[in-house]
């Protein structure tokens, strides 16, 4: 079940998208998310769509997989939907006992359903088209001229990838431990919502106590590389931008000048 | 008590990008109170397997019968089958969370919905089987005990449920040679004095050798020999085409016979060895 959730896992390819740099990546994903809220009516979300297909398509991503993301969500995608449905005053087109729904109400649902699916849809590519590895490094690399006013964006991108890298690890671990459990006779499934939630507890002290153990470990096996923090540390892969970058921000521009221009339609 | 496994089937995320056949086609039968060594590379199949003998994981397609109960059929209770099978996974120790042993150990039994009194009963038996001393250890914090220590506590866990079938996965990994050899003592005791049917892992051919009625060896999800101990070792160079190998004893007894002519060994354990090469010293001085 836990193993469902794509939010933040890389497709492994080799697409136009892949290969982009992932500062760019990271600042178009941005200015996108600004983008969804400028937005002021359906035509400025049909362009997104569509040029978010459009991104899709090239990544080579398969949409089976984007999709298994939005289930993860759904329910948060289902109660925004159901609170604006209701919740709007308006022109009233359906009544039952306290429950109404406005026209407006209905069009702001859709409205604010569709936006948090482009959201989602639209950061998950970022995600899965870019290497962890690569994506904090470029969060490095683009918050490092605020290490002068003392912001450690080197701890900062090195917490971050091992949090990610130990994603999996300690999804692993907890689908042990759940097993393990459930052989003596764990039951998570049944009673009321303080039984379930103390039933919880075989499982977190275990993981606590293995997460800490991990931790140690690759303190050491840091130490043992003569890890010293941010200073002076070269890497292997040097990121740089190419002309596939330069074309991307043109590209981004354009879109973004059109759905400026959207916004004064209808 | 038996178990009988019939045409079993298990694939891991079947229609996905990562499908992969786990087990294909595994059928074996174990009769009451045999001891089976499972034997296999690592991703031959072998976790897959054991947690399908107590109802963790559903198969694809095949069957399970405990006791001539069909477990994979959706009608038995888990509950009910975790009762009369129990699974200690591999490093069980990194499962234990309670305050206590005591607490830590009765955890099974009180899963299982017995009293009180019941319970304390079968934390003692369990607590004196894996051969530590209940009074001593059991107000101790389960954390604080040693490496070897803290393996007996978990395996007593399973043992306080009085299972029927005792499945092991891999029980010596990571161990010192004593704590080693006491957990294999261990294991043997536990069998005799409960009667039951043993099954466990290990990459240890000499532990296989020693403690096995029967010896199953598992490769690329299907089972690719199945014997006593002697049936299977005999097989040394299919044995290695898997990756796998004979107990140490019976290789130096191999290489002894190709040396010395009229050195005549099947032998498994170290005990077995060192009779025949008595016996061949003693032929050929006479």
């Amino acid at each position: 079940m836990i193993r469902d959730i794509t939010l933040g896992q890389y497709y492994p390819g080799d697409s136009w998208v892949h290969r982009l740099d992932a500062r760019t990546k990271i600042i178009a994903t941005m200015l996108y998310l600004i983008e969804l809220f400028v937005v002021n009516n359906f035509y400025g979300f049909l362009i997104t769509a569509a040029a978010l297909f459009a991104v899709i398509a090239i990544s080579k991503v398969p949409l089976k997989f984007i999709f298994r993301g939005l289930t993860a969500v759904f329910l948060i995608i289902a109660f925004t939907f159901l609170l604006n449905l209701f919740m709007v005053d308006g022109k009233v087109l359906w009544h039952w006992k306290f429950l109404t729904i406005t026209y407006e109400g209905l069009s702001r649902a859709f409205f604010m359903a569709i936006r948090l699916v482009l959201i989602i849809i639209g950061s998950s590519i970022m995600t899965l088209t870019t290497k962890p590895v690569e994506l904090t490094d470029g969060l490095e690399k683009l918050l490092s001229p605020f290490s002068k006013i003392g912001l450690p964006s080197h701890e900062i991108a090195l917490m971050m990838t091992i949090a990610l890298r130990f994603i999996p690890t300690l999804m692993e671990e907890t689908d042990k431990i759940i097993k393990a459990q459930q052989a003596r006779g764990a039951d998570f499934e049944s009673g009321n919502l303080f039984q379930r939630a103390k039933s919880l507890i075989p499982i977190l002290v275990p993981l606590f106590v293995s997460s800490f153990r991990i931790a140690q470990d690759l303190a050491l096996a840091m130490e043992a590389r003569c890890y010293h923090g941010g200073g002076g540390r070269t890497r292997m892969n040097e990121i740089r931008f190419e002309r596939a970058d330069a074309l991307a921000a043109v590209l981004m521009v354009l879109f973004l000048a059109i759905i400026i221009a959207s916004r004064f339609i209808g | 008590m038996s178990i009988s496994v019939k045409n079993l089937n298990y694939v891991y995320n079947p229609g996905m990008p990562g499908e992969t056949v786990a087990l294909s086609d595994v059928s074996f039968d174990v009769a009451d109170g045999t001891i089976l060594g499972i034997i296999g590379h690592t991703g031959s199949g072998k976790s897959t397997l054991l947690q399908h003998l107590n109802g963790l994981i559903k198969p694809t397609s095949g069957e399970v019968y405990i006791d001539g109960e069909c477990i994979t059929d959706g009608k038995t209770k888990m509950t009910d089958i975790r009762r009369k099978v129990g699974l200690v996974f591999q490093y069980p120790e990194y499962q234990l969370f309670e305050e206590t042993v005591r607490k830590d150990v009765a955890f099974g039994p009180k899963n299982l919905g017995l009293d009180e009194e019941e319970q304390e009963e079968r934390v003692r038996k369990a607590i004196g089987l894996v051969g530590l001393d209940y009074e001593e250890i059991k107000d101790l914090s389960p954390f604080e005990l040693s490496g070897g220590m803290k393996r007996r506590v978990a395996i007593a866990g399973v043992i306080a449920m009085d299972p029927k079938i005792l499945i092991l996965d891999e029980p010596t990994a990571g161990l010192d040679p004593s704590a080693h050899k006491e957990i294999l003592a261990m294991v043997r005791r536990i069998h005799d004095e409960m009667g039951i049917i043993l099954i466990f892992v290990s990459h240890n051919m000499a532990d296989i050798a020693k403690m096995s009625d029967r010896v199953m060896v598992m490769s690329g999800g299907k089972v690719a020999l199945e014997g006593t101990p002697a049936e299977v070792f005999s097989q040394g160079s299919r044995l290695a085409e898997m990756g796998l190998g004979v107990p140490p004893a019976r290789e130096i007894a191999e290489l002894i016979k190709s040396k010395a002519p009229g050195f005549e060994s099947e032998a498994l354990t170290a005990d077995e060895a060192a009779g025949d090469i008595r016996k061949y010293m003693e032929e050929t001085r006479g």
